[in-house]
C-alpha cells in the first residue's frame, strides 16, 4: 500500500508538471460554468439541479482525458517496463493511478463550491441536493476513472485510449435516455446500468444505498478489467 | 543465484526463447550475446518478472518467481533496453522516487541516492529534466535506478547501446566495480565488451543456447586452434597432403586456391605452442617455394560468426 501512495504521488505530480491538469480544469470549469449559468437566471431557482444534469455529460469527455495517459503514455515510452520491475504489485500500480485520477477530479470540483455559496446568497438554497450531488460527481468520477484507465490499459496510443475512454462513460451516461428503444422486459436491466440514472437519485439528495453500490461495482470492474489486461501482457 | 529450466516463451505462434537451462552463480559477470532479435531481451524479461515464461521454472536466490515475486523485485535491479525513463522529471526526483518504492529507510534514501550520484558520474545532472539530458546520461540514470535497492543481482539489457566510445568505457568501468560484488548478467551484441568485462560468455541462437563458456576457457580453446595460411610454389598438392597428413598437431588441411603450381593452403593447427617454426621447417626440408606465410587466430568473432550464422 505504502508503493500505491508513491505511484499515486508521483502520477499526481505529473499532471500538474506537464500542462494536462491546468487545460483539463479550465475545460472543464468554462464548459460546466457557461452551460449553467447561461440558463440559471432564466430559470430563477436557486438551486445547481442543472449543474448536476449536465455532469454525467461532460465527465464523460473530461475523465478520459484525464485518465488516457495514465497506462498508455507508459507503455509508449517503456516506461512500463520499469513500473513493473521494481518492487509493487499489479495492486499498487492500479490503485494509486486511480487514485491520482480520482483526486485530480475532485481538485478539478473545489472551485465550483463558490456556485452554491453564491447561489446561497442570492436565495434559499436548499443544502441536502448540493452535498448529494458532490458526494454523487465523486462517486462517478470514480467509476468513470476506472473504466478510463481501462481503456488507458488496452493501448500504447493515447489518442486512442482517449476515444474508446469516452465511448465507454458516454454510452453509460445516455442508456437511460434510450430506454424507449428497449422492449419492456429488459427496461429494468438497463436503467440500472446507466450511469445517469443513479447519479440523477443522488444528487436529488436521495444517498440510496443501490447507487452507491452501483458507483462502486463500476469502479471494481473497470480496476479488475485493467487488472486482466496487465496479465495479459505478460 | 540465477537458475532457468526448461525456459520457453512464444508470442502466439512465433518461439522467441526455446528450452534455454541457465544457471549463473553469485558473483559472476555474464555476458549474453547474440544477433538481433535471438532472445536475448525476452530471456532477460522473463529473469525479471516482466514477462511470464509460457512454461519452464525460473528460481532467483532461491525463490520461485511466480510465488515471490516482490521480493524478487526487491533484491534485483533491471536497466531496460535504451532505458525508459519518466521524461518530465528530474533526474533527482526520479531517483527519489525509486527509493521511495523501494525498501529503503527514510535516512537510507539521501545517503543511497548521493552515493549513486558519485559511483555513475551523474551529480551534475541531478537538478536537470530527464528530458534535457544526452543518451549517455541517461543510461546513468538508469543504471542509478537499477542498483537503488542495493540488489545482489543486475541484469542490464544493453547498457552501452548508443554511447559514444568514451562513454561505453566509463560504464564498463562502473559494471566491473559493480561487478566487484554482484552478480550481474548484461547483454550485448559488441564482443569486445563481453571480453572485457564478462566472466562468462552466453551466445544465444534463434532461442537456444548455442554456447556457454568462461571467458578465459573460451580464450585458452582460441589460443590452442588457429590457421596458418601458406602459399607454396613447386609443390604438388599431393606431396603436401602426404607430409601433413601424418603430423600430429596438423587437424587438417584447406586448399583454397589451386593455380599454375601456386597452392594456398589454410593449415588448421591444434596446439598450445606456436608451431610457425615447425611448418616453416618442414617446408624448408621438401625444398617448395615459400610465399606467404601469416597466422590466423581463431577471435571471439570468429566463434561467435561461426555460431550464429544463417544454416
Amino acid at each position: 500500500m505504502r508503493q500505491a501512495y508513491y505511484i499515486f504521488k508521483r502520477e499526481f505530480s505529473s499532471y500538474f508538471v506537464s500542462p494536462i491538469a491546468y487545460i483539463v480544469i479550465t475545460v472543464f470549469l468554462l464548459v460546466t460554468g457557461w452551460f449553467f449559468f447561461s440558463t440559471f437566471f432564466a430559470y430563477n431557482q436557486a438551486n445547481l439541479r442543472n449543474f448536476f444534469n449536465l455532469l454525467p455529460y461532460v465527465f464523460s469527455f473530461i475523465v478520459p482525458a484525464v485518465t488516457m495517459k495514465l497506462f498508455s503514455e507508459e507503455l509508449n515510452i517503456g516506461t512500463y517496463e520499469i513500473l513493473l520491475t521494481m518492487p509493487v504489485t499489479f495492486g499498487d500500480v492500479i490503485i494509486g493511478k486511480f487514485a491520482a485520477s480520482l483526486v485530480l477530479i475532485t481538485t478539478m470540483l473545489a472551485p465550483t463550491l463558490s456556485y452554491p455559496l453564491f447561489i446561497s446568497i442570492l436565495g434559499d438554497l436548499d443544502w441536502g441536493p448540493v452535498l448529494g450531488g458532490y458526494i454523487g460527481s465523486i462517486l462517478l468520477g470514480a467509476a468513470y476513472s476506472a473504466i478510463g484507465l481501462f481503456a488507458s490499459s488496452l493501448t500504447r496510443n493515447q489518442i486512442i485510449a482517449f476515444i474508446i475512454g469516452v465511448a465507454l462513460c458516454f454510452g453509460m451516461a445516455i442508456l437511460d435516455q434510450m430506454l424507449f428503444f428497449l422492449p419492456g422486459v429488459v427496461v429494468g436491466l438497463f436503467q440500472y446500468l446507466a450511469a445517469d440514472f443513479h447519479f440523477q437519485n443522488i444528487s436529488k439528495g436521495i444517498i440510496d444505498s443501490r447507487d452507491i453500490l452501483y458507483f462502486l461495482s463500476i469502479s471494481f470492474t473497470g480496476l479488475y478489467a485493467s487488472n486482466l489486461v496487465m496479465q495479459g501482457r505478460r | 543465484m540465477i537458475r532457468a529450466e526448461n525456459l520457453t516463451k512464444y508470442y502466439s505462434d512465433l518461439c522467441a526463447v526455446d528450452h534455454i537451462n541457465l544457471d549463473i552463480k553469485k558473483g559472476e559477470i555474464v555476458g549474453f550475446l547474440g544477433p538481433n532479435g535471438a532472445g536475448k531481451t525476452t530471456t532477460m524479461r522473463m529473469l525479471t518478472g516482466f514477462l511470464k515464461p509460457t512454461s519452464g521454472s525460473i528460481r532467483i536466490m532461491g525463490h520461485d518467481i511466480e510465488e515471490n515475486q516482490l521480493e524478487i523485485k526487491r533484491r534485483l535491479g533491471y536497466l531496460p533496453e535504451s532505458a525508459p525513463l519518466y521524461h518530465e522529471m528530474l533526474a533527482y526526483d526520479y531517483l527519489r522516487y525509486a527509493s521511495d518504492i523501494g525498501s529503503l529507510k527514510g535516512g537510507e534514501k539521501s545517503k543511497r541516492i548521493n552515493e549513486l550520484a558519485g559511483l555513475c558520474g551523474i551529480r551534475d545532472v541531478m537538478h536537470k529534466t530527464i528530458d534535457e539530458l544526452s543518451k549517455g546520461y541517461k543510461q546513468r540514470v538508469g543504471l542509478a535506478h537499477a542498483m537503488i535497492n542495493d540488489p545482489e543481482i543486475l541484469i542490464l539489457d544493453e547498457p552501452t547501446s548508443g554511447l559514444d566510445p568514451n562513454q561505453i568505457v566509463e560504464i564498463r568501468e562502473i559494471i566491473k566495480e559493480i561487478g566487484r560484488e554482484k552478480t550481474v548478467l548484461l547483454s550485448t551484441h559488441i564482443l569486445s565488451e563481453a571480453e572485457a568485462t564478462c566472466d562468462r560468455v552466453i551466445i544465444i541462437d534463434k532461442g537456444k543456447i548455442a554456447l556457454d563458456a568462461e571467458i578465459d576457457k573460451l580464450k585458452q580453446s582460441i589460443g590452442n586452434e588457429y590457421i596458418i595460411n601458406i602459399t607454396l610454389k613447386n609443390a604438388v598438392l599431393e606431396d603436401v597432403e602426404r607430409e601433413f597428413h601424418s603430423v600430429e598437431w596438423i587437424a587438417g588441411i584447406n586448399v583454397s586456391h589451386e593455380d599454375n603450381g601456386v597452392l594456398r593452403i589454410g593449415v588448421a593447427c591444434r596446439s598450445p605452442e606456436d608451431m610457425r617454426g615447425d611448418l616453416y621447417m618442414m617446408i624448408k626440408n621438401r625444398e617448395w617455394t615459400l610465399l606467404e606465410f601469416q597466422k590466423e587466430s581463431r577471435s571471439l568473432e570468429k566463434i561467435f560468426m561461426e555460431l550464429t550464422r544463417e544454416n
